[in-house]
C-alpha cells in the first residue's frame, strides 16, 4: 500500500488552502461585503418577515424566527457561495493564463474548484458568522436547539460550498468555446439567486416554479443547506437533503470534468 | 534521445465566417509543416518577426494547443494525451504570464509547486535554498507576488518554472522588459543550470544578447517555416551580423575612412559623430577604437548589437530570394 501523502505535500490539499490564505489577503472587501449583506438582510428580513405575519404567522411552514434563520444564514452564505456565474477560469480562458493550468501535472479541473472552496471557507469567517450573529442579535432569528442539525448542517453547507463552486467551474468551460463566456454568466445570474432561495424561499414558489426550481442544482447550493442549518429540515428529511446535494455534486464535477476534456482541444490560447 | 521531434507540423487558424459569404472563412497558416528535431543538452535559440509562428510551435510542443496536422513528440511524450507526464519533465516560463500565486508570498508559491511535482520535503528546501541563492530572491522571499518588480518576478517565474529540475526547459520571451544587470544575471543562471543539469533548453526572444549568450543553435522561422537552422557562427555568416562602433569625437573629422579592418558607415553633426561596423569573430572593438584614437581624440564610445529584428529581415531576404 501507498503510505498517506501528509497534508502539506498534497497539491489539492494546497490548492485549498491557497484559495483560503488567497482571499484573507482583502480585508476591506470583505468587510464591504459584510455591510452589504447585512444592509439587504434588514431589508430582506422586514419584508419576510412582514409576509409572514401577514399570513396569519405562518408561511409556508414558516414562523417569524426561523423565515429570520432563513434570511440570515442565507446573507451569510452569500460570501461562500458563487452566485454572479464569473470565475477565475472565465477570465484565465480569456487572458490565455489557462494555459499555465494546463502546464501542471495536476487535475484542472480539481486544482480550480478547491482554490474555489477555499476562498468560499474564508468567507464563512469574516461573513458567514457575523451574518448569523446580526441575525441572532436583532433579526429575531431562532438557533436550533438539536444539536444534529448542526452537524448534520455543516455537511449539508460544505456540499452547498461544494456544489457552487464545481458548477461555476462547469460554467466557466463554456469559454473554451467561446472565449468571451461573459454572456454565459449573466444567464447563470438571472437563474441562480432565484433557484437557490436567495430572494424567498423556493417553497413559495407556485408548484410548476418549484418543480422547475429543483430540476437545477441551485437549491443545493442555499435553500438545502440552509433547511438543513436552521433545523428547519431535521430526521430523515435531512439526510435526503444531504443525498440531493451530493447527487448534484456528482453531476457538476462529472459534467465540468467532460467539457475540460472536450473543451481543451478547442483551447486558442491567445498571444505570446 | 530527441527531446523534441516534430513532423509535418503544421496549425490553420480558421477565423469567423465571412459576413457576406458565410461559406468563406479566414484562414491563417501560422505552423506550416515543421520538421524540427532537438536533442538532449541542446541549447536553442527559436526567432522570428512577430506572428512569425515561434508561439504556437511552442504551444504545441507543450500540449497546449491540437495540431491541424502532423505529428508532434515532447520528451517521447504526447504532448496532449500525456499532458500531465509531460508536465512532470518540463519547465516553462511565458514572459507575459505567471505561474505564482498572485495574493501569497512568494515561498508560498515555491511550496505549492513542490507539492505539485511531488517534491519531498528535504528536496523541497535543498532545491529551493539553490535557487534563491542563485536568483539572489531572499530579500523577496516573504513578499506576495503582486509586490514584486518585474526583474524580481521574473526570477522567480523562472525559479517556479526550474524547481523540480525538468529535463527541457523552454522559455519564451524571459528577458522581456528586464534591465541589463537582470538579462545578464538571469542568463548567467541558466548557463550554469545547464552546465550542472545538462538541461535542454528551448527559447525564443527578441533580444540577440540572449541568443548570442544562451544558445548554441538557431532556428529562425518564416511564416510558419524553418528559414535558417544552425549554429550563431553559422548565422552570422549568413547574413554579416556584424557590431557597429560609435564613437563621439573631440572635434569635427572628416570621414575616417581608412580604419583597418572596420567599415565606416556614417558620420553625423560634420563628423563629431561618426559609426563604424566590425565583424566580431575577425577584429574586436579595442583594435578599432585604437585606430580610430591614432587618428582622432575620441570622448565617448558605445557599441550596439544588431538588433534581432535585422538579422530576421536578412534571413528572410536572403531565402525569399
Amino acid at each position: 500500500m501507498r503510505p498517506l501523502t501528509p497534508p502539506a505535500r498534497n497539491p489539492y490539499w494546497r490548492f485549498l488552502l491557497a484559495g483560503f490564505r488567497g482571499q484573507s489577503a482583502y480585508p476591506l472587501a470583505t468587510l464591504a461585503g459584510l455591510v452589504a449583506n447585512a444592509t439587504f438582510g434588514v431589508l430582506k428580513g422586514s419584508i419576510m418577515g412582514a409576509a409572514v405575519e401577514s399570513s396569519g404567522g405562518e408561511l409556508a411552514g414558516y414562523t417569524a424566527g426561523s423565515m429570520a434563520a432563513f434570511v440570515w444564514l442565507g446573507q451569510g452564505l452569500l460570501g461562500s457561495v458563487n452566485l454572479w456565474g464569473g470565475s477565475d477560469l472565465q477570465t484565465r480562458i480569456k487572458s490565455g493564463d489557462v494555459a499555465v493550468d494546463f502546464l501542471r501535472p495536476v487535475s484542472v479541473q480539481a486544482s480550480h474548484v478547491l482554490t474555489d472552496v477555499g476562498k468560499g471557507l474564508f468567507g464563512l469567517l469574516p461573513r458567514g458568522l457575523p451574518s448569523v450573529l446580526i441575525g441572532v442579535a436583532i433579526g429575531g432569528m431562532v438557533l436550533p436547539s438539536d444539536p444534529s442539525a448542526y452537524a448534520l448542517g455543516l455537511i449539508s453547507l460544505l456540499l452547498g460550498i461544494a456544489v457552487s463552486h464545481a458548477c461555476i467551474y462547469a460554467v466557466g468551460t463554456s469559454g473554451f468555446w467561446l472565449v468571451e463566456s461573459r454572456g454565459v454568466a449573466v444567464f447563470y445570474l438571472s437563474f441562480s439567486g432565484l433557484f437557490a432561495g436567495l430572494y424567498t424561499p423556493i417553497y413559495l414558489f407556485p408548484d410548476w416554479l418549484l418543480t422547475l426550481a429543483l430540476l437545477t442544482p441551485f437549491p443545493s447550493m442555499m435553500q438545502l443547506p440552509v433547511d438543513v442549518l436552521s433545523g428547519q429540515v431535521t430526521g430523515v428529511a435531512a439526510w435526503q437533503h444531504l443525498g440531493v446535494q451530493a447527487l448534484w455534486l456528482a453531476i457538476v464535477l462529472a459534467v465540468g470534468h467532460l467539457s475540460t476534456r472536450a473543451g481543451r482541444r478547442r483551447l486558442e490560447v491567445q498571444g505570446g | 534521445m530527441n527531446v523534441i521531434e516534430t513532423e509535418g507540423l503544421t496549425r490553420v487558424f480558421t477565423g469567423r465566417p465571412d459576413r457576406g459569404n458565410r461559406l468563406r472563412r479566414s484562414r491563417h497558416v501560422a505552423v506550416d509543416g515543421l520538421d524540427l528535431t532537438v536533442e538532449a543538452g541542446e541549447s536553442v535559440g527559436y526567432i522570428g518577426a512577430n506572428g512569425a509562428g515561434k508561439s504556437t510551435t511552442i504551444k504545441m510542443l507543450v500540449g497546449i494547443l491540437v495540431p491541424t496536422s502532423g505529428t508532434v513528440t515532447t520528451m517521447g511524450l504526447h504532448p496532449l494525451k500525456q499532458r500531465r507526464a509531460l508536465a512532470r519533465r518540463i519547465g516553462v516560463v511565458f514572459g507575459q504570464r505567471s505561474q505564482l500565486w498572485w495574493d501569497l508570498p512568494v515561498r508560498e508559491s515555491f511550496s505549492i509547486l513542490a507539492a505539485i511535482h511531488s517534491l519531498t520535503a528535504a528536496d523541497e528546501r535543498a532545491r529551493t535554498a539553490e535557487l534563491v541563492d542563485m536568483l539572489e530572491m531572499e530579500e523577496f522571499l516573504a513578499t506576495p507576488v503582486r509586490q514584486l518588480s518585474l526583474g524580481q518576478r521574473m526570477r522567480a517565474e523562472v525559479a517556479a518554472a526550474l524547481l523540480h529540475r525538468p529535463d527541457l526547459v523552454i522559455l519564451d520571451e524571459p528577458t522581456i522588459g528586464l534591465d541589463v544587470l537582470s538579462k545578464q544575471r538571469l542568463r548567467e543562471f541558466l548557463v550554469a543550470q545547464r552546465r550542472e543539469h545538462g538541461t535542454t533548453l528551448l527559447l525564443t526572444t527578441h533580444d540577440m544578447g540572449d541568443v548570442e549568450r544562451l544558445c548554441e543553435r538557431i532556428l529562425v522561422v518564416d511564416h510558419g517555416r524553418l528559414a535558417f537552422d544552425g549554429t550563431l557562427d553559422g548565422l552570422a555568416r549568413t547574413v554579416g551580423a556584424r557590431r557597429e562602433l560609435v564613437v563621439d569625437l573631440a572635434v569635427a573629422t572628416p570621414d575616417l575612412t581608412d580604419v583597418a579592418g572596420a567599415e565606416h558607415v556614417r558620420s553625423d553633426s560634420d563628423g563629431l559623430r561618426q559609426r563604424f561596423a566590425f565583424d566580431p569573430q575577425r577584429m574586436t572593438a579595442a583594435r578599432v577604437l585604437a585606430a580610430i584614437s591614432e587618428r582622432a581624440e575620441v570622448l565617448d564610445l558605445s557599441i550596439a548589437e544588431p538588433d534581432i529584428e535585422d538579422v530576421v529581415r536578412e534571413i528572410y531576404r536572403a531565402t525569399r530570394r
